[in-house]
């Protein structure tokens, strides 16, 4: 390879010069019709959610909080969260570490698994679990008989909500752990740590931050879902409503205000997920993977 | 990978296949997927055109809050789709925002075709431009010198040499925004209006059997929907290979 | 044409790339700009390009007498040849020729056929006819590099530059292709201008070799000159392998080691510190001293395999010294490892220890 030429800039961005840059005027232009479009369709939305929250002042905003049914949704959303995240957590550092680190039968079939959330329809994942433990369903029968409720109860709401976020964590952990290999485990092998250590000290250390990306990630989806636990849940008021079907209740119920109020805590949630993601992805680029194509 | 899926489908909704098609064929859910697979289509065109000049911007140009948006790109996608159903309901309703701007040109946004089409749009924005962004980051700057150098002005630059670069990875960022807006429901489901043989969505007919009991409709239509969600899929993984032909592992 | 840049200044930050440099490039040479990473040779081409843009307070880029420092690099009409090449690569060999030609303004653009006939008239001239319909992944480095070459003349430019052209290259297919390089400017007499940090493809195919250094020019000349007679310390240490030594000069004589050797040059100049280089092939080796200045040495390591044969010599006062023989001498003195030699330097040259660079 021949040696490196003189740095052409000081700064890591493109190398923008007068011959491979627009005249001043087309770059005014772009820049007015991008913000126009991210406006209309982006900002407008977000301040749309507060602005309405806020509408009857604050005091009528601090009051839909107050109301048993909102509290008991926003409790269910919070305990299911709680749940799946740490289920797929553990399932995406399984799979993960299986898929990376060794060949087995049936590999691909785990791979197609793990993305199938993504590519099919909430509504279609919600349909796949009223198929098998609705009334009419696969386990139909035998939960009735042993008088278990899923699809219309929190289990089923709980469920597909494990399954819906289920790719977040291994689909940012799998290729992390494919690029770093197997050599730094298997050098601490080899100078005498055990299992969990070696985990704990190579394996985690090295995965930290797509981990934590993973994390986040499948926390927003986890709280966020509405499509598929709107198939499951019984839209019971105060039993069976996460914060996003309550929101839903509430809008039909034209208590705009409520609605708004509620969506707005989520809005909240949604902006500290795009910081913390920032956050990551800004402090730690050459820790994550280079492949970052969104994620259906 | 879809085959044994959609055979479980069918088998456990136990139809047969003139009841499939005839489920299948009613002008209701006919509509729906008019509206689905067009409205999905027009959105993800749309973010096509605008999330290329998006990508482009926050790609090659430094302006005053450039970070900040760049972060907000995500929004659609981290914001439950319930809120932005209902956002975007409020802006573009009669009086809302936005829409009392239409109205007063005549164009009805919230509750018609158009508001599926505008939900649809929000939802596949940032598939476009974070697929776009990392292929316009790695463009060789060199390609574009060669290209001035030779005498191109900058817009037969743009059509001759950067444009065919692009093209796949912007085909790859429609067919995701395609996909994923195929799928959508709690956006939609507000702004529709739910109006039949209007603006009622797959999605939304499959919720409606369902909740009828009619579970071998819902799965009818959900088979009808996974087949073109695995043609999406087929092509995506076709756009990924063709793309990957022009690319030479190294130049050396 | 001819080239003339006055007094160029670039920075990158607070990275200084150019210092008030100057040059002139005479018509239809062939001059190779050459230094280390960070000497500015590429900044230069590319400002002679246009591809960058010096500092205000900079001169005149003349191309022929006329300024061009305000024209694009579209309006200058220079061939450039990049060292990845850029190649086109979702456009075929022919393709990527035509490029020039058919994005010439309407007026200018020449016919379907013309532009035909002299894409394939310049894949003729580097014996790429065959290959039109490929696409640039289909070859190999070097025809990557000469379809580059073919593209640039397209346009028919008044001045051809290339950066590193031949760095991305295997060493053998360097080698072919600078020859051929040569050539080719033999036949066409076009103003050429290359970087390279490769000294020997420099002194090899180049009319004339400008070494720069830390953003300036250290010496113009012919390769001969250069390599013979170098102007500063850095032009003789860049150039070739050389020996240093630490010594002193007074009243015309360089002082160092046990030697005193004439060295006119320095006649005027008071006494002061020096640096004595020497290029191993510049030393006599003997069995016996022969009356002029020479130092006793010993045979440390031997490399025969090449064209002439170099030593290791660990001196009588403590340097290590290399020397370079032919093979015909080195076998009539019979030496080995370890054998006693004295060495005398032929030709030597002395720059003061507060030369100035």
């Amino acid at each position: 390879m021949s040696e490196p030429t003189e740095p052409r800039t000081t700064e890591p961005q493109r190398r923008l010069t007068r011959a491979t840059t627009e005249p001043l005027w087309v770059r005014c232009v772009l820049i007015v019709v991008a913000m126009v479009f991210l406006g209309l369709f982006l900002f407008v939305p977000l301040a749309a959610v507060f602005a309405q929250a806020l509408a009857k002042g604050v005091q009528a905003y601090l009051d839909s909080f107050r109301d048993a049914e909102a509290l008991a949704a926003i409790r269910l959303t919070l305990i299911t969260a709680a749940i799946a995240v740490p289920l797929n957590l553990i399932f995406g550092l399984s799979a993960a570490w299986a898929i990376a680190k060794f060949n087995f039968y049936g590999k691909n079939i785990l791979i197609t698994l793990i993305d199938l959330p993504f590519a099919i329809s909430p509504v279609i994942s919600g349909l796949i679990y009223v198929l098998m433990f609705g009334m009419r369903g696969w386990f139909g029968p035998w939960l009735a008989e042993h008088d278990i409720k899923i699809i219309f109860a929190v289990p089923g709401i709980v469920l597909a909500t494990i399954f819906v976020t289920l790719p977040f964590v291994a689909r940012e952990l799998i290729p992390l752990m494919q690029a770093q290999g197997t050599e730094e485990e298997e050098a601490a092998r080899v100078l005498g740590a055990g299992g969990w250590e070696m985990f704990r000290r190579v394996t985690l250390r090295n995965i930290k931050w797509g981990l934590l990306y993973g994390i986040i990630l499948c926390n927003a989806r986890a709280m966020g879902e509405f499509g598929a636990v709107s198939v499951v849940s019984g839209h019971v008021r105060g039993e069976t409503n996460t914060m996003t079907l309550h929101v839903e209740i509430l809008y039909n119920e034209y208590n705009f205000v409520a609605a708004f109020a509620v969506a707005s805590l989520l809005s909240i949630l949604a902006l500290v997920t795009l910081a913390a993601k920032s956050f990551v992805e800004w402090k730690f680029r050459h820790e994550l993977t280079a492949d970052r194509a969104p994620s259906i | 990978m879809f085959l044994p899926l959609s055979g479980l489908f069918l088998k456990s909704a136990s139809m047969t296949w003139p009841q499939f098609l005839q489920a299948v064929a009613d002008p209701r859910v006919v509509a729906s997927y008019r509206l689905s697979f067009g409205a999905s289509f027009i959105g993800a065109g749309i973010n096509a055109v605008f999330g290329f000049i998006v990508a482009w911007v926050l790609v090659r140009y430094s302006f005053p809050g450039k970070r900040l948006v760049d972060a907000l790109v995500d929004l659609p996608f981290a914001l439950p789709t319930a809120v932005s159903g209902i956002a975007l309901t409020a802006i573009y309703s009669e009086n809302g925002w936005i829409g009392r701007f239409l109205t007063g040109l005549g164009v009805k946004a919230a509750f018609s075709p158009f508001g599926v089409v505008i939900a649809l749009t929000f939802i596949g924005l940032p598939f476009v431009v974070r697929t776009l962004q990392p292929a316009l980051h790695d463009l060789e700057v060199e390609i574009e010198e060669a290209a001035a150098s030779l005498g191109a002005t900058r817009w037969q630059t743009f059509r001759r040499v950067i444009f065919p670069a692009i093209l796949p990875t912007l085909l790859t960022g429609f067919a995701l925004a395609f996909a994923r807006a195929l799928g959508e429901y709690g956006s939609v489901v507000f702004i529709s209006g739910n109006i039949p043989m209007r603006t009622e969505i797959a999605p939304l007919l499959i919720i409606m059997k369902l909740e009828q009991y009619d579970y071998a409709g819902a799965t009818a239509i959900a088979v009808v929907m996974l087949a073109a969600s695995f043609v999406l899929l087929l092509i995506i993984n076709l756009l990924q290979w063709w793309s990957g032909r022009y690319r030479t592992a190294a130049m050396t | 044409m001819s080239i003339e840049v006055h007094h160029i200044t670039k920075t990158f930050g607070r990275f200084v790339a150019l210092r008030d440099v100057s040059l002139k490039v005479p018509r239809g040479e062939l001059v190779a700009l050459l230094g280390p990473s960070g000497s500015g040779k590429t900044t230069l081409l590319r400002i002679i390009a246009g591809l960058e843009v010096p500092d205000p307070g900079s001169g005149a880029i003349l191309f022929h007498e006329e300024d061009v420092a305000r024209r694009s690099v579209g309006e200058r009409k220079v061939g450039f040849v990049f060292q990845h090449y850029a190649l086109f690569r979702h456009m075929t060999v022919f393709e990527n020729v035509a490029f020039g030609l058919r994005v010439l303004p309407r007026g200018q653009r020449p016919s379907r056929s013309e532009v035909h006939r002299r894409v394939f008239d310049l894949l003729r001239l580097v014996q790429l006819d065959t290959q039109a319909d490929r696409f640039p992944s289909q070859l190999s480095g070097g025809q990557r590099q000469r379809v580059a070459l073919a593209r640039a003349l397209a346009v028919q430019p008044k001045v051809l530059l290339l950066d590193e052209p031949f760095g991305s290259l295997d060493a053998k297919v360097r080698l072919e292709l600078r020859r051929w390089l040569r050539r080719l400017h033999d036949e066409i007499h076009l103003t050429s201008v290359f970087v390279t940090h490769d000294q020997e493809e420099a002194l090899e195919v180049a009319d004339r070799v400008v070494v720069m250094n830390n953003g300036q020019i250290e010496q113009v000349g012919k390769p001969d000159e250069v390599f013979h007679n170098p102007a500063t310390e850095f032009v003789m240490n860049f150039l070739g392998s050389v020996n240093l030594f630490h010594g002193r000069v007074e009243g015309g004589k360089a002082y160092f080691g046990p030697l005193a050797v004439e060295y006119p040059e320095h006649d005027e100049s008071p006494a002061s510190q020096a640096r004595v280089f020497v290029r191993p092939h510049d030393f006599a080796l003997m069995l016996q001293p022969d009356g002029g200045p020479c130092f006793k040495a010993k045979v440390v390591r031997i490399h025969s395999a090449g064209p002439q044969v170099k030593m290791e010599l660990s001196s009588d006062f403590g340097q290590r010294v290399d020397v370079e023989v032919p093979q015909d001498r080195f076998h009539s003195l019979h030496l080995a490892v370890g054998s006693e030699v004295f060495v005398s330097p032929r030709r030597i040259r002395v720059f003061l220890e507060d030369y100035s660079i």
